[in-house]
């Protein structure tokens, strides 16, 4: 088989991504999705808060998944369902695709570009290294998720939470209005990462304890777990003997955060962003391997998916500018470099040669902050300087650079965040 | 009723070893194992190390039968289908005035036949594992040791057995043995079951059985080790595995790849008295990164995908205990390392004795080839795909992280002793032993299991009885009267 | 007299509101809030809060157990739990589209239980 394009992924990435490069005119895109429907995760995202940005009304996930795969419909774009992606490689100008599935076998496709759309996967309980014994009972707040709202099981009915993201928040409330007893988050840092509706929303209204610097700090159970130990942490972010409280209950769900699913770039040989474990792109998002894309939770972890189809939407167009020669590809291009408490910029660098008359550039700060300023520097000169009343590590923030504003530039552009002086 | 020739206690390594061996002669055997499934107490948790036999006192069945174990390996896994590696093992010396102890460890190898050794400067060390420390400054390299994987080992033994018309008791906990004519009565929760011989192979539990029909006294101390488990990224950062000599700072922990591609750090040793703790600790999980970096620089320890406490069956005497202890009555007790590399050999050790004592004639249609679940991943692509082509379920991946078919997940639920349990299919295939542990497949291996084994969601277990993974229907069948 | 404290959803801000309310519950001021919006916020949480409600509806011959609904609008606050119970009693029967009417005036509040998913008959 050849195609032009190749999305792996059919969530809210590959959907949008897809749908852009059509319309965009490239003819022959095929997106493969791993599970037996499309939609990604949003499938198991049965709450509301989706698409305000884009359609202008709160969705749950199914619904806002629902009018990409509606569209991508219309424009006919096939795609291969229930088949694993299990190898990229480099072969002549473009890549060869290894897939495996129960219906069409092993295929290999040949294709000029690929769009990486894979999502990100939960960080699980050893990358915490929680001592304690190792009972049924612990789970990955997504992972629970899963569980209740599509295979219809509830996974517990005393509850401890770790961790205050958005998915272990929404499962807070979830699994209260399923009946059980939700005993408590806890948070290792001195602030959510979750948004403050979901901490109103989920936690507040049903009156769930939000315990910010504490941690787990043992596990109990033989078989299923019986009881956590949980302990206030200091400004280490270490337990504080003496402060330990301890819970009876028969779960433990951890939302403790996401990291983006890169083995197939790591295979293509991708070279990958060690802040934000995503692939390193240049503005057109385009990974080091010509042709190669990437947007989305794989790329870098998002807070709404509105930015991911937004992005997604990008990297289509700019993979069919690519197969259909519009595009140079390839070089660098200037250097983008986070200072301040920016952690992280997408993309790492922009060539003024190739963007088109906007690149849009989206980061995250690695503290919270009242009075912010965010500027941009070409060397010693202030390109853009803009006024944030707060900035939090939770929220992705983003600023759109103008070609114009980089004519003559050499050197590399800082984006720097701090406290106003 | 039935009487056995032998029932050995004890579905662990050296259980399946034992069972396995008895095979080779026409008789009735059957394992009787507490847990659901083999492989499920101190040959589940250690350091997967087939070692070189450098380490025993000369002249101790310890150090027999582990140079005995080890010299089997290469033949066992080829006919148990079991992954195997001799990628050699590096004992570090960190002082200079400690190298006359290195010297030692050589000359007591030497001693037990062990082949392959030889001295090393800390630089000619360096030159084969760069990421030694500046500190290393002489090193044993033992060519003969390996690593594999336990529980496809004790399991590969545990199938072969069965294979050769050996029974399986699971779930079921020996409570008492009394002697009834002749024979044993081996007392369980299903009854009494007869038997000429019975084989002690109980682990950490083996001092309790012993007593409870000999004189003198065994005192078997579980011994707690602490590892952590590290990505397969970081699996390549040490190409053999690395010891530590034990010296002033204590004894270390090892550094090893793991057969499967992975790190292994470990163990820390602390005596604990419940024989069935299985809690890691804060304490020892810092001690185990600590002592990482002694022998080994940038160990990532920020690449550690889960941690496990392992229990070592240590006796007072610090030998083995192999033999006839009273009439019919087979002690393989005090199992700790190298038990794993020795339970081969331990195996041919007991089987002869009770193949003796009965006067047993040799099974003339032993299998010795038992075929364990293919990896398909591993294969190459013509094979792989034509392995889809003749059964789909091969293309249907289940774990993405190490990336187990569903076909793999059915052969290892249908296999000789399938697994029935969301750790048995973990165990056999690997499918949640990856980097997400399991998040993303446990919900579509539990789907297997239930559809295959004809159970309920809730009734899927993660290994025990009590291990329960969902617990309730969120939604029930509405009666007609909304009931 | 009475005091209420919340912390307002408006924007990522997050300021601590105090709404102050008189004896029939009427809002008498909102203080803490930084703009506008965290007044109106801070008002209609005390006087009329309301929520959208998401969860699963049994499903039959659709080829998964559950299938996703929401309320098509806000519900009271108070009535989430009503709301709950209706839905842990329904049923609904396969094929089902975003926008079906799963469940007309849930729990006596006027407002529709709506499914967000497709479910083909299988």
């Amino acid at each position: 088989m050849e195609h032009d394009i190749v999305i792996i992924g059919g969530g809210p990435a590959g959907l949008a991504a897809a749908i852009a490069a059509k319309e965009a005119g490239a003819d022959d895109v095929l997106i493969l999705e791993r599970e037996k429907e499309l939609g990604g995760i949003l499938n198991q995202c049965i709450h509301n808060g989706f698409g305000l940005h884009t359609f202008k009304e709160e969705l749950t996930g199914p619904e806002y998944a629902a009018r990409y795969i509606e569209k991508a419909r219309e424009l006919k774009i096939p795609c291969l369902l229930s088949t694993t992606v299990v190898d990229l490689q480099r072969e002549g100008g473009g890549v060869t695709v290894t897939s495996v599935s129960r219906q069409d076998g092993l295929l290999q496709t040949r294709t000029k570009a690929v769009i990486l759309a894979m999502g990100c996967r939960e960080r699980p309980r050893g990358a915490l290294n929680i001592p304690g014994t190792r009972p049924a009972g612990i789970f990955s707040a997504g992972t629970a998720q899963r569980l209740v709202n599509l295979e219809g099981y509830m996974p517990g009915r005393r509850v401890v939470i770790l961790g205050s993201g958005d998915i272990g928040l929404i499962m807070a409330r979830r699994m209260t209005l399923e009946g059980a007893k939700v005993l408590c988050v806890a948070e290792l840092q001195p602030y959510s990462g979750g948004l403050k509706r979901n901490i109103v929303q989920c936690l507040d209204d049903y009156g769930i304890p939000l315990k910010l610097s504490h941690t787990v700090v043992d596990i109990r159970g033989k078989e299923r777990v019986s009881g956590v130990t949980i302990a206030k942490v200091g400004q280490d972010l270490k337990p504080i003997p003496g402060t330990e409280e301890e819970f009876e209950c028969d779960t433990l769900l951890l939302s403790v955060g996401l990291l983006p699913e890169n083995e197939l770039s790591r295979a293509v040989g991708v070279d990958l962003a060690p802040v934000t474990g995503g692939p390193i792109v240049n503005e057109s998002l385009e990974t080091n391997i010509p042709g190669v894309f990437a947007c989305g939770n794989v790329l870098h972890v998002h807070d709404l998916v509105d930015y991911v189809s937004q992005e997604a939407a990008q990297a289509g167009r700019n993979a069919a500018g690519y197969v259909l020669g519009r595009r140079a590809s390839g070089g660098a291009g200037i250097p983008l470099v986070p200072a301040g408490a920016v952690r992280y910029t997408v993309p790492c660098t922009v060539d003024p040669a190739r963007m088109d008359s906007e690149a849009v550039v989206r980061f995250r700060v690695g503290r919270n902050m009242r009075r912010a300023v965010v500027t941009l520097k070409a060397g010693d000169k202030e390109l853009l300087r803009k006024k944030r009343p707060v900035m939090a590590p939770g929220e992705m923030e983003q600023l759109i650079i103008k070609r114009d504003w980089l004519t003559g530039s050499e050197g590399s552009l800082t984006l720097e965040a701090r406290e106003e002086e | 009723m039935k009487i056995y020739d032998a029932v050995v206690i004890g579905a662990g390594v050296t259980g399946c070893a034992v069972a396995r061996e008895l095979s080779r002669h026409e008789g009735r055997f059957l394992v009787a194992e507490r847990a659901p499934d083999v492989c499920e107490g101190t040959s589940k948790a250690n350091s997967a190390i087939i070692h070189a036999g450098f380490d025993a006192e000369p002249g101790t069945l310890k150090a027999e039968m582990n140079v005995r174990g080890n010299l089997m390996m290469d033949r066992l896994s080829k006919e148990l289908d079991i992954p195997f590696k001799r990628i050699g093992a590096l004992v570090v010396c960190l002082r200079e005035e400690e190298l006359p102890k290195l010297r030692d460890l050589y000359d007591r190898g030497i001693e037990n036949g062990v082949p392959g050794l030889s001295l090393l400067s800390g630089d000619e060390a360096r030159a084969i594992e760069p990421n030694l420390t500046d500190e290393v400054c002489g090193v044993l390299l033992a060519k003969s040791s390996g690593v594999v994987c336990p529980f496809e080992l004790t399991l590969g033994l545990g199938e072969s057995a069965a294979i050769n018309g050996v029974e399986f008791l699971f779930d079921t906990k020996v409570s008492g043995l009394r002697r009834d004519g002749e024979l044993w009565a081996v007392e369980t929760g299903r009854g009494d079951i007869l038997a000429k011989t019975v084989v002690n192979a109980a682990g950490v539990y083996a001092g309790e059985l012993h007593n409870m029909v000999c004189g003198d006294k065994l005192h078997i101390t579980p011994r707690k080790g602490e590892y952590c488990l590290l990505d397969k990224t970081a699996g390549g950062h040490v190409s053999h595995t690395v010891f530590q000599l034990p010296g002033k700072l204590g004894k270390g922990v090892l550094v090893s790849p793991t057969v499967h591609g992975n790190l292994l750090v470990g163990p820390t040793a602390m005596d604990v008295d419940d024989p069935e703790t299985a809690a890691t600790t804060a304490g020892g999980l810092k001690e185990v990164a600590e002592k990482s970096g002694w022998a080994v620089k940038n160990v990532p320890m920020r690449q550690v995908i889960t941690s496990f406490m392992g229990l070592r069956a240590h006796e007072g005497k610090d030998d083995f205990i192999l033999g006839e202890s009273v009439e019919g009555f087979f002690d393989a007790a005090g199992i700790e390392s190298p038990g794993l590399t020795s339970a081969p050999a331990i195996g041919e050790h007991i089987a002869k004795l009770i193949a003796e004592k009965l006067g047993l004639k040799p099974n003339r249609s032993f299998e010795p080839i038992r075929s364990g679940v293919p990896k398909v991943a591993e294969m190459p692509i013509a094979e792989r795909a034509a392995l889809i082509e003749k059964d789909p379920r091969y293309g249907n991946i289940i774990c993405r992280c190490e990336e187990v078919s569903e076909g793999e997940i059915l052969d290892a639920v249908k296999g000789v002793l399938g697994a029935k349990t969301l750790d048995g299919v973990k165990r056999r295939t690997r499918a949640g032993m990856g980097r997400c542990q399991a998040g993303f497949c446990s919900p579509r291996v539990m789907e297997i299991l239930s559809r295959e084994l004809s159970l309920d969601l809730t009734e899927i277990r993660k290994s025990g009885k009590d291990s329960q993974i969902v617990l309730e229907k969120t939604r029930k069948e509405v009666g007609p009267n909304g009931a | 007299m009475a005091f209420v404290e919340l912390t307002c959803i408006s924007c990522p801000l997050g300021c601590p509101l105090r709404v102050e309310t008189d004896d029939e519950g009427r809002v008498l001021s909102v203080t803490g809030n930084t703009c506008r919006r965290g007044e109106e916020y801070g008002r209609k949480e005390v006087t009329a809060p309301t929520r959208t409600v998401t969860s699963t509806v049994r499903l039959t011959g659709g080829g998964s157990p559950v299938v996703s609904v929401r309320t098509r609008e806000d519900i009271p606050k108070g009535k989430i739990f009503d709301v709950m119970a209706a839905i842990r009693s329904a049923s609904v029967a396969a094929p089902v589209h975003i926008g079906d009417v799963v469940i007309p005036d849930i729990a006596g509040t006027g407002v529709d239980l709506i499914a967000t998913a497709e479910r083909e008959a299988v």
